[in-house]
């Protein structure tokens, strides 16, 4: 499989692109800035959301059962997956016991991690993401490129023409509205002749089994209301003790992700309509045996904000499907190992460790530390090639005595003056490929610090 | 001013490649009274290896490096990342009193000018436009400054020793604290998008006008003079270390 670093050098071949693509995701930091300027005690805020989260995971277990004790009082059907398989197939039963074959589904990435779109095709159901952006991504059989921007590495253009495809709009039109409309259009068909509406949730709120689902095109609350059979698919994690928590996470939720005060839609679902059905899928997939991990387990606190992604250096000039992970970024990178460290071994290395992430985060997820841990626990697992395995023993060992460095040192030094250009800057050599190696001074700090310290009558 | 008895310690690379960034490191902390001592059997703060994922096999190296320092009153070196190293990663470390005393010991030479020497101007003539490369660790790590993202009181160590200077620009740059992109083994393991973040932050200066880049850290500069040199721009990076000590103490 490809690195990282592959996809980032390919992606970076188109270089206005890979700008463009940097600033548009520049511009989405600045505002979260503005926005977050314009709260006081900003970072108190920030803390106290942590703290919030750091009390649900220590005590998950009893909320889980009070947030489903109230849900079934109100109303609703619970069902509890193990893993993606017992999820999509709990979806897939719940489609067919009512007979259908439409369904709409507004933004959700725990049913991105878990496949359903793909398994429920090939089960015959046509589920249509509803969400704009999720639509022009399910239309390009592409997957997500960002959390909150599925198609943020899409220009107008190629939508237009995408539209015009699938669509019939004008060909060379991309006027936004234009094209906006035309989705509208199109998926206002859609809701009308949908029987089921699966949602994610960004929050499910403890003491009252209410589901809460933040969106800014109102495509959840769309589905909702037009289909009979609501189901709002959630991990483990989602849970927040009471009503008046909800505040602290919706004040920071979006103007961290995008600038914007609070989401257009902020819809609460607490139980089903009148003559209609409403299912709760609470989904694990590995998130339990995360919360056991001392290390880790605070990466269980996200709330998919996307804020770590806008600010990383990293990502906004290699696209978030550099990374091979349904969430991509600095917050992918400390959650994909978890699900596969063989797999995802190149993605803590994908970071300059400049720790943007963990200041910009809205929970105080300690990501670049993370990165740093699983780094180690990659190379402890003997996961690197042999040969990166050696070199670091031996430079493990030459570091630890000065004459063995000192003498490797004049010898990297006498090879640099010495060796021709082209086996110094032989295609191996990375560095090099846009970069001059430093000029070799004659003599190097500690050779000239003997020379000159005993003039001055010998420091140590 | 307070004498201390200092352990110098120079970063590996500069070491190796950038001899008088130590030089002048040394002449500063020797112009502001200070006893300073060199230890000959240094080596390097283990950080490449840590960062590469090798915690395990740089214990002897960070062993080696408490041996050499906890002696002294001060660790002192021009690198914010080899100082937030040694303060935050020596934890695997069994913490004996001579290990802890390295850790809370060890400083990056600005923050030791400023907050133990208690030095905020050192008389320096330094008539260039300059733009201030925030080094990462030495922000975000030892938290020299207030780094954009958070919404905190607004400080800058490195900055408020500069601004004094006599007939300094400080440039306004675009991004005031994006990552070079050097990152240690990253910029091998990562060097395309290494080198387009080192391109971007080389323009940045450059568009807004600055001379000379400068920072806390000569690897960030190494990377970024690696660039500089390769495209021929016009622009020449200068460690801290050598602005500061150009001085009339």
């Amino acid at each position: 499989m490809k690195q990282h670093s592959d996809k980032a050098l390919q992606f970076l071949k188109d270089e206005p692109r890979a700008d463009w693509h940097d600033q548009t995701l520049w511009i989405v930091r600045q505002k979260r800035d503005k926005a977050a300027r314009s709260v006081a005690d900003w970072e108190k805020l920030r803390h106290q959301a942590s703290q919030v989260k750091d009390h649900v995971l220590s005590n998950l277990d009893q909320y889980l059962i009070q947030f489903e004790k109230q849900a079934v009082a109100n109303g609703a059907i619970v069902h509890w997956a193990e893993d993606a398989d017992e999820f999509n197939h709990i979806i897939l039963d719940i489609i067919k016991d009512k007979s259908a074959s439409r369904v709409v589904k507004s933004k959700s990435m725990l049913t991105e991690e878990c496949g359903l779109n793909p398994f429920l095709e090939k089960n015959g159901v046509e589920i249509v993401d509803t969400d704009l952006g999720e639509r022009i991504i399910q239309f390009r059989k592409e997957a997500p490129s960002h959390i909150v921007l599925p198609a943020i590495h899409l220009k107008k253009e190629e939508i237009g023409e995408l539209f015009h495809e699938k669509l019939g709009t004008e060909e060379g039109n991309s006027d936004p509205t234009y094209l906006t409309s035309a989705a509208r259009a199109h998926l206002r068909e859609k809701f009308l002749s949908a029987e089921i509406a699966l949602t994610g949730a960004n929050f499910a709120v403890a003491e009252t089994g209410t589901v809460v689902v933040c969106t800014n095109e109102g495509n959840a609350d769309m589905g909702v209301h037009s289909a009979r059979v609501q189901v709002h698919c959630m991990g483990i994690e989602k849970i927040i003790p009471r009503t008046q928590d909800l505040g602290v996470f919706t004040r920071l939720l979006a103007r961290n992700a995008i600038g914007q005060p609070i989401t257009t839609y902020t819809s609460h679902y607490r139980k089903p309509k009148p003559g209609g059905e409403m299912h709760i899928v609470i989904v694990d997939n590995g998130r339990s045996a995360r919360l056991g991990n001392a290390t880790y387990r605070n990466s269980l606190k996200c709330i998919r904000c996307g804020g770590c992604m806008n600010t990383c250096p990293v990502f906004r000039r290699s696209g978030g499907h550099s990374y091979g992970y349904v969430i991509p970024g600095p917050i992918g990178a400390i959650l994909a190992p978890c699900t596969d460290i063989k797999k995802h071994k190149d993605l803590p290395f994908a970071s300059s460790l400049c720790g943007s992430c963990s200041n910009v985060c809205p929970v105080e997820i300690d990501i670049t530390n993370q990165l740093y841990r699983w780094r180690q626990e990659i190379s402890e697992k003997k996961l690197f090639p042999p040969l990166k395995r050696y070199v670091l023993k031996v430079a493990g060992f030459a570091f630890s005595k000065g004459s063995i460095y000192d003498f490797s040192g004049k010898m990297a030094r006498l090879a640099l003056r010495i060796l021709p250009r082209a086996i110094v800057y032989h295609r191996i050599n990375t560095w090099g490929w846009e970069r001059e190696l430093p000029a070799v001074p004659s003599e190097s700090f500690k050779e000239w610090y003997k020379k000159n310290s005993q003039k001055e009558g010998g420091q140590k | 001013m307070k004498k201390y008895r200092i352990g110098l310690f120079i970063p590996c690379y500069i070491d190796q490649f950038y001899p008088k960034v130590g030089v002048a490191t040394l002449e500063l902390l020797k112009k502001l009274g200070q006893e300073v001592c060199y230890p000959l059997k240094q080596t390097c703060c283990g950080q490449p290896l840590a960062n590469t994922g090798a915690e395990k096999e740089a214990i002897p190296v960070y062993q080696n490096f408490v041996n050499n320092f906890s002696e002294f009153d001060y660790v002192v070196t021009p690198s914010g990342s080899c100082a937030y190293h040694v303060k935050e990663h020596f934890d695997i470390l069994k913490q004996t009193p001579e290990v802890k005393k390295v850790r809370q010991n060890t400083y990056e030479l600005c923050e030791f000018i400023v907050d133990v020497l208690k030095v905020d101007d050192l008389k320096i003539e330094y008539p260039h436009k300059v733009g201030i490369h925030q080094s990462c660790h030495g922000l975000r790590g030892l938290k020299l400054g207030k780094s954009s993202e958070l919404m905190t009181e607004s400080y800058n160590k490195v900055r408020g020793l500069l601004e004094k200077a006599n007939g300094i620009e400080l440039i306004k740059l675009d991004r005031e604290d994006e990552c070079c992109g050097f990152g240690g083994t990253f910029s091998i393991f990562e060097p395309a998008i290494s080198a387009k973040m080192g391109k971007e932050r080389v323009h940045d200066h450059l568009r807004n006008g600055a001379e000379i880049i400068t920072a806390t850290d000569m690897s960030c500069l190494m990377h970024m003079e690696g660039i500089i040199r390769r495209k021929n721009e016009n622009i020449k990076v200068v460690h801290i270390a050598e602005i500061l000590n150009s001085n009339r103490l």
